[in-house]
């Protein structure tokens, strides 16, 4: 299916309320659950779900929800999770990707790691509206959203690194806003996104921006500093 | 009617040439990630092997590519295992730092290949590849992450008695 074909399934606002929904869970959402969520019955859940898939957009699978297993556990549920491959439409035609991948190549044999992360840095700060640093991490997940890196909050627990014994929150970014340059050009493009966040959030605010990758999502994370502790 | 995948591991290797020597202070902030980052690459899904000096906890004593370049030779179970390692996990936060400790690569710095499983590359091996990647481009012999193989065509490019052998050592 043609990008724009795809696009314009989005059109309905169930469907794509719907869409919003599992891609936001990052994990496999079954038909009540969606059904739930955009407040509509099983049946049209399932109808939309399906269409989705159909354009490409959701791909989706049969799992045992329950974790029953044998006789007696019934039917595996129809699951869904957002598509991996990328939709784009821009009219008139324009191709900013392969722009963004020769001057990253460029870029990468020329070694211009550190002009690259200062005018990433300043881009970074020129978009922040105020003068001061973002005030907090909940300010820190809006702004983040409103630029597409889908951020969530996590607990420490799985994270640590540092931090002995805390529980503060570490809010992580489910989607990589460069992903296809990021995957030609890791240290070079990875490094010039943290720059670009640690603009956009300001040095030495209440919030910071480090680096702490794994896989399937943006490298960077973010957290409540602790420079008053100093 | 394909291999099995452990019927072959990952190797891979490179250099990096020091702007500094290693006790510099200009290079201590890289010296001290060694042990952590190298901790984490051993403890990592995947790892097979990497090359260390007898007596040593690494292999940036080892300089076959000239006093100034150290390496780095490893063995993984699979090219996703070597790239999650390298690309996605806090190793990516010392890579993104590679301009404060070392020079801008002209020439290839790293080089991929399939090595049967079991099999622990030497450093002869490992230099060699790299001159082929160089002297020749990617191939299913020596190749580069954007231009990686899988171990099936490396299998059939060997069978098949490729021209590259003949830079074999």
């Amino acid at each position: 299916m043609e990008d724009i074909d795809a696009i314009a399934a989005l059109q309905d606002p169930v469907r794509r309320r719907l869409y919003e929904y599992v891609a936001a869970q990052g994990r496999e959402v079954g038909r009540n659950e969606a059904a739930d969520a955009a407040g509509v019955t099983r049946t049209l859940a399932a109808h939309h779900l399906d269409k989705l898939a159909e354009a490409g957009l959701l791909e989706s699978g049969s799992r045992r929800l329950t974790g029953r297993s044998g006789p007696g556990a019934g039917r595996p549920a129809k699951v869904y999770t957002r598509a991996r491959e990328e939709r784009t439409v821009s009219l008139p035609a324009r191709d900013y990707r392969t722009a963004a991948e020769l001057l990253a190549e460029a870029a990468e044999e020329a070694g211009l790691d550190t002009g690259l992360t200062a005018a990433a840095r300043r881009r970074g700060a020129a978009l922040r509206d105020s003068t001061a640093p973002c005030g907090d991490l909940d300010e820190a997940m809006r702004l983040l959203a409103t630029r597409g890196y889908e951020p969530y909050a996590a607990g420490a627990s799985d994270d640590t690194e540092e931090a002995p014994g805390a529980t503060e929150r570490v809010v992580r970014l489910r989607n990589c806003p460069f992903h296809a340059v990021a995957e030609r050009f890791p240290p070079l493009v990875c490094g010039m996104n943290l720059a670009l966040l640690e603009g956009l959030l300001g040095t030495d605010g209440p919030v910071r921006a480090r680096m702490d990758a794994r896989p399937g999502e943006c490298c960077v994370v973010l957290e409540a500093s602790k420079n008053n502790e100093h | 009617m394909t291999a099995p995948q452990h019927a072959f591991h990952f190797a891979q290797f490179n250099v990096a040439k020091l702007l500094h020597p290693l006790d510099d202070p200009h290079t201590a902030s890289f010296v001290e990630l060694l042990d952590p980052v190298n901790a984490s690459a051993d403890a990592a899904p995947g790892f097979v092997w990497r090359l260390a000096e007898e007596g040593a906890s690494d292999a940036t004593g080892m300089r076959p590519a000239g006093e100034d370049v150290i390496v780095t030779l490893s063995v993984w179970e699979s090219r996703q295992a070597l790239w999650d390692f390298t690309y996605r996990s806090g190793h990516l936060d010392a890579m993104r730092r590679r301009r404060e400790w070392f020079e801008r690569h002209v020439e290839a710095h790293l080089v991929l290949w399939w090595v049967p499983a079991g099999h622990l590359p030497t450093l002869d091996e490992a230099m060699e590849r790299l001159a082929d990647l160089r002297a020749n481009g990617p191939s299913p012999r020596a190749f580069t992450f954007a231009s990686a193989y899988t171990a099936e065509e490396a299998a059939r490019h060997l069978t098949s008695g490729a021209a590259g052998d003949t830079t074999a050592a």
